[in-house]
């Protein structure tokens, strides 16, 4: 079923990721970024009918800390605003159907995350089953690893395959000013098992955030909008051990929602923090060799959590304003070996 | 700019957790030394049990005993293991299918090295010598190379059922309060309150955040206000705090110190509590050594009239 209105991405703008950025709290590191996506459009915050944002206290340790980041967008008087403790990819969703309902025309999205004052690896446990898992603290890198273990056991890809996505990965961040991790990278040694440094995501701080708008007011804003065709969110199983790691049923359901199969992409900006998810994603997402997959480098590029999946939303937009995609798909994670996903598809007018 | 401040922050918290009845059984069942499954619709035995279907949401109650030996399915040698974790030595993270279960069980497997872990190898449960009913009864998997053991049957079915686990969290981190709120604190050590001026509307925010929340700017401009300034309202506590050291009763209030636009709070003392009123002026008082002003207290002007606070209420 095709939307019952026409939503766009009108502008992307993100800050340049880094380790650390002691000397900045979280709205001081968003301003910049909500001013660069305003300003593409000409909009003020003022204009924006509706504002979404994704982050995690976990990350900061900061209770209620995306309430100081609503001073970024001028939250006062009371704006129509909401939040989620997501990837702003989610965030993202949430505009597209309060765009859709009518409500606004317009819609500021954010996310936003500061690794640096915590141990991620650590604070990710901390969203694992309470009860069975939690208690054991496994991180991050080890379920990840699990899954690149049971890819290989699997016959789906070895060690050498993995390092050719890591070094893909960041020789295409090369053009990518913003990243955080470019060029040449030694894939190092295990952190855990089968996984190496360079199999796993950078680690720091940053922001990003898009602009949506709908029909004729999309076409003002941007000369070439990128139009969401579907969009979709799917969830497998909490429990590790009932899911196959070796597929995603989730991304590939949430792809046929969007209608991502209906004809092919061109380019595909995946949110793979580790180098075996890729392997995952380009099977469920049935991606050849013909589709440009993530020229900005990806998540091994750069992973500002709750900012990386809307980012690669605002990169596959970004190529479509551009010119340089016609048809893109975009998707986001979230959770221990790809738990959730989200599946965008963004297409330009013909040219 | 003054120099980055950063301090350490712990935020350490004992999770109560309720179990429901699948849950009280399987961890029960732990501290027995006994591993329960749940059987779905469809006839597969989930190990850990779960309290609905993973597929159909269907409520699942029937318990199964299933062995305490079982399959590797997939693994990850962890040479550096970190806090919290079930072995303090380097050990194999692994999904493990215990015999008489279709799903696997995530926990640690003792073994010497990472050569000799392999998906497949036979493992048993190393069972924890003290038990509670907690997942970490499970000490941690062993290789074994062993026949399958008998089992009971076990219908779980125990005396004194676990109701509940205590899961303690804590998480370290090196806090930093960014640009705007270091140079107020930086301030405070020479006893100046300084608020930063949005360029736009011209309001002066103290503490500065770095941002105006109505305009939605940076602000920059420092701007020292005080050191007096006018109660706009306040509440008169009657509780007393744990690790404070101030009599009850007292008040605390919001103050607009001069020239500020924002009230900020703080306590008023060297006056009866029951005395203190919106309009009265104050002036800070500071303690040897105190980073901040441990109170406000009267300054024996007129007090303010109403009309030059009731914006900032």
């Amino acid at each position: 079923m095709p939307p019952i209105r026409d939503v766009a991405v009108v502008a992307f703008a993100q800050s340049d990721h880094l380790r650390t950025t002691d000397e900045l709290s979280e709205v001081e590191m968003l301003i910049p970024v909500l001013h660069a996506v305003l300003e593409q459009t000409g909009l003020k915050t003022s204009d924006i009918g509706f504002t979404c944002s994704g982050s995690s206290d976990y990350l900061a340790g900061r209770a209620f800390s995306f309430t100081m980041a609503l001073d970024g967008v001028g939250a006062w008087p009371p704006i129509s605003e909401s939040h989620v403790e997501m990837d702003g990819a989610w965030a993202l969703y949430e505009a597209w159907t309060k765009l859709l309902t009518g409500d606004a025309d317009t819609a500021l999205v954010y996310g936003y995350g500061k690794s640096s004052p915590g141990s991620v690896r650590d604070v990710l446990t901390r969203q694992l089953d309470p009860y069975y898992v939690a208690p054991l603290w496994p991180d991050s890198v080890a379920l990840a690893a699990l899954q690149a273990q049971a890819l290989i056991d699997a016959g789906e890809t070895d060690e050498p395959a993995l390092a050719g996505v890591a070094s893909r990965s960041r020789a295409s961040a090369a053009t990518n000013s913003h990243a955080q991790l470019r060029g040449s990278v030694d894939q190092g040694d295990y952190l855990v098992r089968p996984l190496r440094v360079g199999d796993c995501p950078p680690v720091g701080d940053g922001a990003a955030a898009v602009i949506l708008a709908a029909g004729e007011r999309a076409r003002e804003l941007c000369e070439r909008p990128a139009w969401i065709r579907g969009i979709d969110h799917r969830i497998e199983a909490h429990g590790l051990g009932v899911r196959d790691l070796t597929d995603s049923p989730s991304t590939r359901l949430a792809a046929e929602r969007a209608g991502a199969f209906e004809r092919p992409v061109d380019t595909a900006e995946l949110h793979a923090p580790f180098t075996s998810q890729e392997v995952v994603l380009r099977k469920a997402l049935r991606l050849g060799e013909e589709v440009r997959v993530n020229p900005s480098g990806g998540a091994l590029a750069a992973n500002p959590i709750m900012a990386a999946g809307l980012i690669r939303i605002g990169e596959a937009a970004a190529r479509v304003h551009r010119g340089e995609s016609d048809r893109a798909l975009a998707h986001a994670t979230s959770g221990p070996c790809l738990q959730q996903n989200l599946v965008a598809v963004l297409e330009g007018d013909p040219r | 700019m003054p120099e980055v401040l950063k301090a350490p922050l712990v935020v350490e918290f004992p999770f109560t957790r309720s179990l429901g009845p699948v849950q009280s059984a399987f961890l029960t069942g732990l501290r027995e030394r006994v591993v329960l499954g749940v059987k779905t619709a469809d006839g597969r035995t989930l190990v850990p049990p779960v309290e609905y279907d993973p597929v159909t949401a269907e409520d699942l109650d029937e318990l199964v005993e299933v062995a305490p030996t079982g399959t590797v399915t997939t693994w990850a040698w962890n040479h550096e293991p970190r806090r919290g974790q079930p072995l303090d030595t380097p050990f194999a993270w692994a999904l493990v299918r215990l015999d008489g279960a279709d799903t696997a069980l995530l926990h640690a497997l003792d073994a010497p090295g990472p050569d000799a872990v392999r998906t497949g190898m036979r493992v048993r449960v190393r069972w924890a010598a003290q038990r509670t009913g907690a997942i970490t009864d499970i000490a941690c998997f062993e290789p074994y190379d062993g026949d399958r053991p008998q089992i009971a049957g076990h219908d779980g079915r125990f005396e004194d059922m676990v109701t509940g686990i205590v899961a303690p969290a804590r998480l370290d981190y090196v806090y930093s309060p960014g640009r705007a709120q270091s140079a107020y604190i930086d301030s405070l050590s020479s006893r100046r309150t300084v608020g930063e001026r949005c360029p736009s509307c011209r309001k002066v925010y103290v503490p500065p955040r770095g941002a105006c929340p109505t305009c939605g700017v940076i602000t920059s401009e420092q701007v020292e206000v005080g050191p007096r300034g006018t109660v706009t309202t306040y509440c008169i506590v009657n509780i007393k705090a744990r690790n404070l050291d101030i009599e009850v009763p007292y008040v605390y209030a919001h103050i607009a110190l001069d020239g500020a636009d924002l009230a900020l709070h703080g306590r008023i003392g060297g006056i009866p509590y029951d005395q203190v009123r919106m309009g009265l002026r104050v002036e800070p008082v500071w303690t040897e050594g105190g980073r901040h002003p441990d109170h406000y207290r009267p300054t024996g002007e007129p007090d303010a009239e109403y009309d030059t606070y009731k914006e900032l209420l």
